[in-house]
């Protein structure tokens, strides 16, 4: 016995409530952050991602107050994203009682940034967010390439090298989504996640395209991810935590009962 | 009214540990965040936590005029290291190439290296993140209602070595076997976070608010 794989549901959060949405057409209001957090961690949720989808920056402080409020009540480790731009945003959250932030956009264009934050707050708590998108064509060799602005701008940066270069720059964890596979329920992108986990000696989160049991097992299994994040098959009710476990448990994956 | 002090030296997220402990104190008591050294002299029990690196936490521990004051405390009060709160109470650590460290304890602190494998061969990433099991190699008043066994939630890239195998008080195993939890007379220190350990930490947490300082086996 050893480590166990960590399931971990993400809750979009804006303007201080917790949303659904597909693709984020037909958002809907989902309730009160702590309300969710709570019911998670009873469900047995080994970590949650508030990921923080307001669009403008004034609504920053209500985020921070999301995560005050969640950081009282709910006792595991809690990662925030979106809009962390710079070392007061990751200072703000970690005091706020966030463990850990996941910086996006800005480590593209402030590479830098990672490491100041890895070095000032320490590795554990940075988390880096890869977009990545295939850009090889069918019958070549297989190549992803970062995105930013939710997929849709290309950045040119292999994602391969992208990655060992964050784990160089200190980040203490690879959050890897397929832009190809986010949202469509047909499963990660192995091929990714498996070259992206034997790129890096950090852990590494599978994210995007989750829409059975099956699919969370591949990703540890073929994929070799340490953890796998999902929203909507958690949000709408079609699977449980306790589910997804037993059935993890049941391809011989080791999780926290 | 009696004090939980934690000590607040500029290291880490403190924010979880306050709020942890104080969903499990009972009304009489209170947890205050501090980096005086009076408040800490003056509290009833301590919790030493702590984040980053070893270097960084030695200096940090010095700049804020607090060495005595943590050493003194561990030597005579309900004491909780959390962590690098851990790994500083003993004599050396390999991390930022050898730091000195508290050494109120045998023992030094070492890398996991870069190169371990599970049993088929896949490799083990570092930092060890995530929730292990905690084999509990003695009996202790701060494991009291937490299962053997149980899963913690660890995020560490260094680990404990001691040659004082009565220190060692939990076992985990990640690549390696390694101590994951010392005690000795007033003072128990982890390696993983109870804050962050749902039920199991908040059980560990809350037998530590009510603990009176005895270690089980030491006890008349």
């Amino acid at each position: 016995m050893g480590l166990a794989k960590r399931i971990i549901p993400c809750l979009d959060v804006d303007n201080g409530r917790v949303v659904k949405g597909v693709k984020f057409v037909e958002i809907r209001d989902a309730g009160d952050p702590v309300d969710n957090a709570r019911r998670y961690n009873e469900e047995g949720a080994d970590e949650l991602t508030f990921l923080d989808i307001t669009a403008s920056s004034d609504n920053r402080d209500t985020m921070v107050h999301v995560v005050e409020d969640v950081a009282s009540e709910v006792f595991i480790p809690l990662t925030v994203g979106g809009g962390i731009r710079e070392i007061g945003d990751v200072r703000r959250m970690l005091n706020a009682g966030a463990d850990k932030v996941a910086i996006n956009t800005a480590a593209v264009f402030n590479p830098e940034f990672v490491k100041q934050a890895a070095d000032r707050f320490g590795s554990q708590c940075i988390v880096v967010a890869v977009d990545a998108k295939k850009v090889s064509q069918p019958g070549e060799t297989e190549r992803w390439e970062i995105f930013t602005h939710g997929g849709r701008k290309p950045t040119g940066i292999d994602a391969l090298e992208w990655v060992m270069r964050m784990d160089e720059y200190g980040a203490g964890e690879i959050l890897l989504t397929s832009m190809d596979r986010d949202g469509t329920k047909q499963g990660f992108d192995l091929g990714l996640t498996r070259h992206v986990a034997d790129s890096v000696k950090i852990p590494v989160i599978a994210s995007g395209g989750v829409g059975t049991l099956e699919h969370m097992a591949e990703g540890v299994i073929d994929g070799k991810a340490d953890a796998v994040l999902a929203a909507s098959i958690f949000h709408f009710g079609e699977y449980r935590i306790a589910e997804v476990k037993e059935y993890m448990q049941s391809r011989g994956i080791e999780v926290r009962d | 009214m009696q004090t939980i002090a934690v000590i607040d030296y500029g290291m880490g997220n403190l924010r979880s540990v306050t709020k942890a402990l104080e969903h499990v104190i009972d009304k009489n008591q209170k947890v205050i965040l501090t980096s005086s050294q009076q408040q800490v002299a003056a509290a009833d029990k301590v919790v030493f936590p702590g984040q980053g690196a070893a270097r960084d936490c030695m200096r940090a521990i010095d700049e804020h005029e607090l060495r005595e004051t943590i050493v003194e405390a561990a030597r005579n009060k309900p004491f909780l290291g959390i962590c690098m709160g851990l790994q500083v109470l003993v004599e050396t650590s390999e991390e930022n190439n050898g730091t000195e460290c508290l050494g109120l304890f045998p023992g030094a602190v070492r890398y996991f290296g870069d190169d371990m494998t599970d049993a088929d061969g896949n490799r083990l990433k570092v930092p060890h993140m995530g929730w292990n099991q905690v084999a509990q190699t003695r009996p202790h008043p701060l494991w009291q209602d937490i299962e053997n066994h149980s899963r913690f939630y660890f995020v560490h890239s260094y680990y404990l070595e001691t040659e004082s195998p009565q220190l060692e008080v939990g076992h985990c195993e990640y690549g390696k076997g390694f101590t994951c939890a010392i005690a000795r007379d007033n003072v128990f220190a982890l390696q993983c976070h109870p804050e962050k350990s749902a039920d199991a930490g908040l059980q560990l947490l809350t037998n530590f608010v009510q603990w009176d300082g005895y270690d089980s086996d030491t006890r008349d």
